[in-house]
Parts: C-alpha cells; structure tokens; sequence
C-alpha cells in the first residue's frame, strides 16, 4: 500500500500546515491537520487492515476493517472514550487523540476478527478457481489474523458467475466485499459511468444497469447519473437506448449506470485495485498463479506519458501487464492500452533471425531467405554504400524508439550515411512544426510536468484530446479539475467524452481554423472566447498535440498566445518515442540537445564529440520530401525503422516510395508493410526483451529493465554493428557507451532555432454536399501494437462518423444511419452521430477498423471531402 | 626466539580440553573361564543362527511384493465418476511443492470443451519425478482431492526428459462407466455437487453429447451400458435458491 504525500499547492505550502499530535499504541506522532488516522498509523510503522480504504481514492468507510478504539479529550480535556471502535480510514486525526489498534487494544481485535468473520460469510471460498488467490487482501488478511474456522453453518447466498462488464472485465458478485474501490475509482478518477451499488442488506451488490433492480421497471423515467448521447440530447431520455448505441464499445458490454452500454479507457484499474477476485480481466482469467510469475518494472511504449507499469512473465511469456506506482507521473493508475496491448511483442510473426532479399541478374528482385548476421549486414552494408552514390541514403526511424535508439540512429544517419535526411516523424507533418519543435521543444525539459497539469487554475488544449491520445495526462487534468475547480479549454470541432468529464469548455473550430481561433483570443472576445483569455495568465498551461502540425500557421500562432499571455506551453505528441526524437536530433534540420544543422558551431561541437571531419552542413530532407524523393528516384535508399507505411500522410505514395527505392533496409521487430518490400531486414528486440529509457512528453527520462531473456539486439546495436561492417563504427554498441556519449555531449548553451513565422491559410471553401475533414486518433483503434489481444479490442470505442445537426438534416440522415465520406481516393462509410459541431465539417476516427482516413482517402484533417448518405449499410455496420 | 621456548601444550590448543586425557576403559566385563576360550569364534554363532531362519531377501523384479497401502508413489489425477477431471488448475500443489517439482498452467472451461466441473481446469499438468521427494505435500494441499498418489514405485527412465510426467500420464485411467472428458456437466448441477458426490455416473445427455460430436469416442459404449443415474435427490439445488434471484438474475439465467 502506498502513502501519498499531502496535495499542497504552493500557496498551501507557504502557509505551513498545523500539525496535531496524537498518540497511537502509546506512541506520539505529529501529522498535519487533516491526517486520517490510518495514514497516521502507518507514518509510525502500524499497519491497521483495511480493503476499502486507498490512498489516491475518497474515504468512504464502506467495508468496516479498519476499526480502532479512540478516545478523545473533551471541553475540560478529560480523554474520554467513544463508545464503539470507529473505522480508521474515515476519522481524522484530533489534538490529543489517543488510538488503540489492534496490537494493543483488545476491543479494536475483537471488532476486526468479527468483521472478517462477517465479510466472509456470503464469500464463497473459491480461493482456489479465483485469480487474485494468492495475492488477495481478503485471503492474506484471513490466514494471517481471521478466525480459524466460520460459525456459519448455513448455505451462502450466491450469484450467477460472471458477469461481463466488458469484453475484458469481468464480475463476479459474490466474492465482491462492497468496498466501492471500483465505483470511486470510476467516479473520482475516470469519470466513466460504471457499476454501482443495488439493493439492500444480504442482496446488496455490485451492479449493472438493470431497471427492475433500480425499481423503475414501468415507472417514469428515473434520474440517471452523468452524460449526453452523442447527440447532445441529455441522459435522462436515454431510458431503454438500444443496446447497440451509436458510439458504444465495439464489442458486448453490460449497461453502466447511465443506461448505456459500459466503455472505458481505464477499466483495467479496478481490476488492480479490487481487494477480493470480484473483479478480473478476461486476458489473465485463470493464467497464473502470482508466485509463477517473475515481475520487472517497465515503462508503457504506447503513447508519451511514459507511465510506470509492472511487468508480470513466467518462462520468457508476459501474461499481464499492472499499473506500477509513480506518483510524479502516472501515480497508480494505467490507461487499458498500456495494461492490456501486450500481446504484439511475442506474436508468431516475430521476426528472429535476419532476412535477405536476392536479386537476380537484370536486378528483378527474388524471395526475402533468412539469412546469417554477417551476412545481412554484409549485404546492407554494400547496398547503403551504392545506395549513397546512388542520389544518397534517408533514414526514417519512426516514432517509437527509445532515447538510446534514436540518438544512434541520428548519428548513423549523420557520420555513416553522412546525410541529415533523417526524420523520425511518421504522421502528417509541417516544416513549421521542425522549426516549432527546434525552437521550443527540442533542449527544454521538464518545463511543464504532470504536477503543473493538476495545478494549473487553467489549461488550454489545442488539437490534444488528453483522453484518446495518451490518458494518463487526461487522468491528471481531471484531478486538478475535481480538486482545485481548475478551467479546461480545448480549440476542437466539438466536444469530446473527454472533454466533457473534464467539465471543459470548447473553443469551437472547424479544421483548418485553430490558428484563427487562437488570434482571436484576446480579452474582451465575445462568449467563451473572451472567457478562456481572461482565464489565460502566466500560471495557466497551454497543451499542444502533434495534430496541429497540419494547420497552417497554428503553432505559429500558439507559440504568439504563450507570449501574449504569458503561460506555458507543452507539445504533446502520441507516440513514445517521439520526444526522445527531438531531444538526439532525429530530425532533418535538429542535431542532438536542440543544436541547428546550420549552426556552424553547433556542428563543430557535435564533430568533435562524434570525433568525425565534419558533418553535413546542409539540412536535410522532412519525411514526406524523403518519401517524395524515393518515390521518384532520386534518393538511392531507405533505412527504415519501426513504422507503419499507413500512418504517413500519403500511404500509397509511402507504398511505392518504399516498392521503387533502389536499396531498403528495415529494422523491426514483426513483419510488416515494410519488411515485406525491404531488400535486408534486421530483427530488433521490442521494449520487453531490452532496456532502455524512453523520454516522455515532459522530457523526462523513463529508464526500464529487460524483462524477458532474449537474444534480439536493440536498435543502437544494430546500427552499430551495420556501421561497423561499413567501415566506421558508431561505438554505441552499449547501452552505458550510448549514455556516456549522450552525457558527454551535454546540452547546448548557443544560439536556439527562431521561432516559426508562418501566416494562417484561407479555410478552404465548401461546396453543396461537401465537408471539411476533421479527424484524429482513438485510443484503441486499428494499431499495430494492439494486435493479438481480442478482449481490448471489444473495448474500443466503435468508430462512428460525426455531424452537426443542421449538416445531417441537409443529408437526410439522423443517428444511426449510413454516411459516405468520398474522395477520388476512396470513400469510408460509418454509421453517423450527430453531434453538436461546426456545420459543414465531417469528423472520422483516423485508423478504426473500417476507417483507415489517410489509406482509404488519401487526405488529413482540413480537407474538403463530399459526404452523403450510405447507398447502403453493411450488416455489421447498422445500428 | 629461541626453539626452545615454544612448548606443545598438552591439550594441542583444544579449549576447555583438561591437562590429562583419559585413558581409554572398556565397561565390558571381560569374559572368563570357557567364555574367554571361545570368545574369538563366538561371531560365527550369529551367522549359524540365522541359517535357520526365513529368509527376508525379497526377489525384486521377479517378484513383486505389494507396499504398504499408504506407500507414496506416482501420482495420479483423478475424475469424477462420469468422467470430468477433478483438477481445476489452480495451483495449489505446486505451490505446496517443496522441491519445485510441479508445474501446472490452468484455463478456461467452455462449453464446447468442458474437462472439469466449474469454471476453470488444468490444461497443463507436470510432474518432474527427477525432482519429487514423494512427501504428499501436493496430495494434501489438493482442493478437489484430485491429486492423489498410487502405490507405484518404479520411477525410472534413460532420459530425463522422461521423467517429466505430463497430464496424459498422469490421469487416472476411465473406469468403468466413466466417459471420457471434454463432455458438460451433468444438467443442473454445480461444481459444488460434484464435490459433494451428488454426482455418481455420466447421465444420457452427457452420452448424447459425446455422441454428437465425438462418436467414435472408445468411451462410449461402456458409459452405454452403465445405469443412468441423476443427481442424488438431496442435492442442494433448492439450497442455492434460498436468496431467492432477483428478476435481473432470471434474466441473466435465460439470456
């Protein structure tokens, strides 16, 4: 069990907290104001048992373990005791308390032996069928301090086993204690609609939505909890909504309490913290046993936050995945992409050994064969060599490598292909955004942190969706926002689930218009516009997401709005790796600690760290321009890392890039789109079979250990070996050689990059029966490293497509109905919600199954697509 | 320094050792008259003696004599009697095992493949014989008294690998009546009645099912002829009704 230390903001620190003094087992212990006992308790060493109380939740006093007996001095400061034990982890600590546990006080035993002995009354005992067994509070507390045997001789009241809250989460009602961990939890800390407490007395139980247990089976139409359909209607009319709502988890679900099928993207957390085996996850159900596993600490390689996690294998297999405990990051808790989306490491299409690709004599290319490591390297090595006299070589690592990995692949790229074409970012991107992230990004670490997003009395998010983009930075404004009434603001096209828990405000923008948007914010602007600028001071953040590297002039104009106001700004990108990226210089015009290519100097000093000549003076080539170049062949060759060719702005134009190149080599850890067309393929361990550290988005190191004993060679050593073969050794064969040459360089005091000066386009004009083009990224989506694990997947938001009510009525269409988004490219069809929106924007997840944007389509977010009603709709796709 | 100033002490540095050593005594009577005569040959005595009694060699492996009735031998995995495996994968044996010799993987009862009453059962089971120091420990820790052990004692073999027992060697073998597991559960009953011993034989729906999907099933016929029992009448089905359901468990029941 953690302790958490006191929430002081720094006004609150000024003004030292009062400490009371109590004594506790006859032990004195000076707490702050506000202490609860139990945490008293245990800053002195005295464990009190306990299953509902936790630290980062509420008290709540619901499961009745933690009684104490207390004595309190009155008026004339007699200690006078009270006449029951009182439950610890709701009593907070008075002057001159004096606390019995347990260990000295009879009475407080007595209380606690009685109280398990109730708890386990209607427990069924199935310890040996159940997960948690053998790592359950409520079994370890019974063998070590419970009645040796039950004075309850009758039949214990039992449920149907189990029920499916989700494709993964699974209940089971008779093992539940009623500690409400899992409905705080999603209360307080999701926000999502869960499960809740029904009926009273032995019936009462952990349920899902059932009017007939609720008692409103024929009556009017009973107040439920939170929320709004998607379209904007409120919940109260969504009594009885079709099982199948329009925007509800992919897969079956049981009805939450407001009614609608249950979806979340952290309900793998209650799982975690469930103190009996009441709740368990589908992906671990009956796997293992804790005492097979061996568990190493990890951090998440899905998204930028770098959340600490526990990493669970038993002989070289990982069989879950648990939340570890940062409380400077992600504190306990963990979205269900970085709990669950571990599958894709070992799956069968792991590549193990090096694959090389014949070529006949007229240069036809043959199968890919596997091959031995010296001679694939042999054979990379002479064909990135041609390659460079060949129009050169461009290096495209990708966006999920570690610190150590990135900063090889940008000094290969620069010492031995002697080229700054090199660009890890595979997505949509800007020539603003290099200059953006050179000037601001690149050498400022921990400028804003994960405390800063839960004090800051404001936040501004531009083109971020904390939720679908990351969720632990989500979890964080949240608590901010519950507990100190922080504002949230978000420049999007409407408001997101996400945003409507964070009880934000929507700065509406159609695509293509944030950079308006954000010139226009300046007080005195009518409506929530001026809101948000008065909101906005130098104590506010402004949270950027990658996606505003399509719009023209945004990050100009964001990077003009922190000047103007004069609060902080954070760039919040999706990937892991992308801001390690930054950091070593893994981009076109950026050499590592934020140095300028162009910057003579900056040059100098990183030649005389690599001990090279000189480097390449000329900036290099952005992605798309390498892709571009491949694609009509003037560059010679590709090294390409961990990438997905679909998740380039133009995917087909990636696709013949990388079938045309004259020479590719790929480094991945599964066969993909890539290795599929590569001339040399190298395997590459993934995160959980090497250590490493990745940087997250507050530009804070994340080191982990390897977990699994494994053969497969990080990245850096590959590229080391392949630098070898060629004749110039990087000398980054190492971890601790990678880090001593990181250390070495050190940072960069010299001249930073300028700031982007880039004006806002033109919104692009809309005709009859068109829309512009908004989309982003869900959490779960068709991504490659949630392969292999079927349960996540039915939890994933079902992609729908979204309109405004007026552009909707102009269709013909209503919630539910088929809607064709088209260009020449290809069309996408969904099932529509309407959603309060800019009219004449269409929105569309970008990588869902069944709508793959950039693919299909062949545009991004801003253009003009023509939407219409479906001819007609696949059976899987209706309502 | 002079040799002659190192003296050995008595007691060679032994502490607590006295200055005189004893002497060695026997507190053996010495034996006198003809008694002294014949001591020298006297051992011979013992070897005449037992000329004339049973011998107590035993002519293993020609003979094979039965051990004692709680001999700890093999183990064995037991079922039920209409075939369902007793195990339910959880692990508590190798947990109990001292000597780290079992190793059990447990997973999902479906209704298409249904190997033991309840939810969950073992889909692997090991026992490494290189390893069991036969102490019973897994016996005792045994939930579902699945794991028991036989009187067998021939435990060895030419390669180690052998000597790593796997599931199909250890479970017992069918019994008469017995069908062959995965088959369902015989209808209306709960893993609870199984371990009661409500359940004493395959019921024809059972039958009917191995039939359906497995008729070649060797099983079969001998399941066939065994007498078709249901459930003993005082099972405790009516119990489990006591916290009568709640609509919403009725209809969790029939969805």
């Amino acid at each position: 069990m953690t302790t958490t230390t006191p929430q002081t903001s720094g006004a609150e620190q000024a003004q030292a907290v009062p400490q009371v003094t109590l004594t506790i087992d006859d032990v004195e212990v000076s707490v702050p104001k506000g202490t609860l006992v139990i945490r008293a308790a245990e800053q002195i060493g005295i464990a009190i048992p306990r299953f509902c109380d936790h630290p980062l939740l509420q008290p709540v006093g619901a499961c009745r373990q933690c009684l104490v007996e207390v004595a309190t001095p009155d008026r004339e400061g007699t200690v006078r005791p009270m006449p029951k034990p009182q439950a610890s982890c709701t009593l907070e600590a008075t002057p001159g308390m004096v606390v019995r546990t347990q260990r000295t006080s009879a009475v407080a035993d007595k209380a606690q032996h009685g109280n398990l002995e109730l708890l386990l009354i209607n427990h069924p005992l199935d310890c040996p069928t159940c997960d948690k067994g053998g790592e359950c509070p409520l079994q370890n507390q019974t063998m070590s301090n419970g009645p040796g045997r039950s004075r309850f001789h009758d039949v214990k009241r039992t449920f149907p086993k189990p029920i499916a809250i989700s494709t993964q989460i699974l209940l089971d009602r008779d093992r539940c204690v009623l500690c409400q961990r899992c409905t705080r939890f999603s209360e307080e800390i999701a926000g999502d609609p869960f499960i809740d407490l029904q009926q009273r007395g032995v019936r009462q139980q952990i349920g899902v939505f059932d009017p007939a247990v609720l008692g409103f089976a024929g009556a009017a139409p009973a107040e439920v909890y939170r929320g709004v359909q998607p379209d904007g209607t409120p919940v109260d009319a969504s009594i009885g909504v079709p099982a199948r709502d329009a925007a509800g988890p992919a897969g079956d679900a049981a009805l939450d309490t407001s009614g609608r099928p249950f979806a979340s993207y952290f309900s793998g957390n209650t799982v975690q913290i469930c103190p009996v085996g009441a709740l368990t996850s589908a992906a671990y159900r009956f796997r293992a046993r804790p005492f097979d596993l061996v568990s190493t600490p990890g951090i998440a390689e899905h998204d930028s936050n770098g959340a600490a996690i526990r990493v669970d294998h038993r002989r070289g297999v990982v069989l879950r995945r648990l939340a570890g405990d940062d409380p400077a990051v992600n504190e306990e808790w963990i979205s269900d992409k970085d709990r669950f989306a571990y599958t894709w490491q070992g799956m069968p299409d792991r590549l193990t050994v090096p694959l090389v690709r014949d070529r006949g004599e007229d240069g036809t290319p043959g199968e890919l064969r596997p091959a031995s490591w010296a001679e694939a390297l042999e054979t990379a090595a002479e064909g990135l060599a041609a390659a460079r006299g060949a129009g050169g070589v461009g290096v495209l690592p990708g966006g999920r490598l570690t610190l150590e990995d990135a900063y090889a692949y940008a000094k290969f790229a620069r010492v031995t292909l002697g080229t700054n074409d090199v660009d890890h970012r595979a997505r949509p991107h800007s020539a603003e955004e290099e200059a953006f992230l050179a000037h601001h990004v690149a050498g400022s670490r921990m400028s804003v942190t994960f405390a800063d997003l839960e004090n800051a009395p404001t936040t501004l998010l531009v083109a971020y969706e904390p939720e679908d983009e990351g969720g632990i930075a989500f979890l964080r404004l949240r608590k901010g926002v519950l507990a100190h009434r922080n504002r949230v603001f978000s420049v999007a096209p409407f408001a997101s689930r996400g945003l409507e828990r964070l009880d934000g405000t929507l700065l509406q923008a159609a695509p293509g218009t944030e950079a308006e948007v954000l010139d226009a914010l300046a007080a005195g602007a009518p409506g929530a516009l001026g809101e948000a600028a008065d909101a906005l001071g130098a104590d506010a953040i402004i949270l950027v997401g990658e996606r505003l590297a399509t719009v023209p002039g945004g990050l100009t104009a964001v990077l003009g709005l922190a000047r103007r106001t004069g609060a902080r700004l954070a760039w919040i990108p999706r990937r892991a790796g992308e801001r390690g990226g930054v950091e070593v210089g893994t981009l076109p015009a950026l050499l590592p600690g934020g140095r300028l290519v162009t910057d003579a100097q900056a040059r100098v000093d990183v030649a005389a760290s690599w001990d090279v000549e000189r480097l390449p003076a000329q900036a290099g080539r952005s992605a798309d321009e390498m892709i571009a170049a491949a694609a009509d062949g003037t560059l010679g060759g590709l090294v390409v890392g961990g990438l997905d060719p679909a998740d380039l702005a133009d995917p087909a134009l990636a696709r013949t890039a990388l079938e045309k190149v004259g020479f590719l080599v790929s480094l991945e850890v599964r066969e993909s789109a890539v290795t599929r067309l590569a001339d040399v393929v190298l395997p590459v361990a993934p995160p959980v079979e090497r250590p490493g550290t990745f940087l997250n988005w507050e530009g804070r190191p994340r080191p982990f250990p390897q977990a699994l004993t494994s053969t497969a060679m990080a990245d850096h050593r590959v590229l080391d070996a392949l630098a070898d073969t060629m004749g110039a050794g990087l000398g980054l064969g190492t971890l601790a050689q990678v880090h001593a040459e990181i250390d070495g360089l050190g940072a960069w005091d010299g001249e930073r990059a300028p700031a982007p000066t880039v004006p806002a386009a033109q919104p692009p004009a809309v005709g009859e029966g068109q829309a512009v083009l908004a989309t982003w990224h869900l959490l779960l989506d068709d991504g490659r490293c949630q392969d292999g694990e079927r349960f996540l997947a039915g939890t994933a938001q079902r992609p729908v497509a979204r309109l405004s009510a007026a552009t909707a009525a102009g269709l013909g269409l209503s919630t539910g109905e088929g809607l064709t988004v088209r260009t020449d490219a290809g069309q996408v069809t969904l099932p529509l919600a309407v959603t309060p929106m800019p009219d004449g924007v269409v929105w569309l997840p970008t990588s869902s199954v069944g709508s793959a944007v950039r693919a299909t389509l062949r545009v991004d977010a801003g253009a003009v697509v023509s939407v219409s009603a479906a001819a007609h709709v696949n059976e899987g796709e209706a309502l | 320094m002079a040799d002659k100033d190192i003296t050995r002490r008595e007691s060679a540095g032994e502490v607590g050792a006295g200055e005189q050593p004893h002497r060695y005594e026997s507190l053996i009577e010495p034996k006198k008259g003809l008694g002294e005569l014949l001591a020298p040959v006297a051992g011979f005595g013992v070897t005449l003696s037992s000329m004339f009694k049973p011998t107590v060699t035993e002519q293993y492996p020609f003979e094979k004599v039965p051990t004692k009735p709680r001999f700890h031998g093999r183990h064995q995995l037991n079922r039920y009697p209409d075939g369902l495996e007793k195990c339910i994968g959880c692990e508590l044996c190798a947990w109990a095992c001292p000597a780290d010799a079992i190793y059990v993987e447990g997973a999902d009862n479906t209704p298409d493949a249904q190997f033991s009453p309840g939810e969950r059962y073992g889909r692997v089971y090991q026992i490494n014989y290189l390893r069991c120091i036969f102490c019973g420990l897994c016996i005792e820790a045994c939930p579902t008294r699945a794991l028991t052990m036989t009187n067998e004692y021939e435990l060895a073999g030419p390669s180690r690998r052998g000597m790593i027992y796997e599931k199909s060697d250890l479970l017992a073998p069918m019994g008469e009546g017995m069908l062959a597991a995965p088959h369902p559960m015989v209808p209306g009953t709960q893993d609870t009645d199984y371990y009661r011993g409500n359940v004493s034989g395959p019921v024809p729906e059972q039958v009917d099912w191995v039939a359906q999907w497995r008729p070649e099933d060797s099983t079969l016929p001998s399941a066939r002829r065994a007498p078709a029992t249901p459930p003993a009448a005082d099972s405790p089905h009516g119990a489990h009704g006591q916290v009568e359901r709640t609509p919403a468990e009725a209809s969790e029941a029939t969805r």
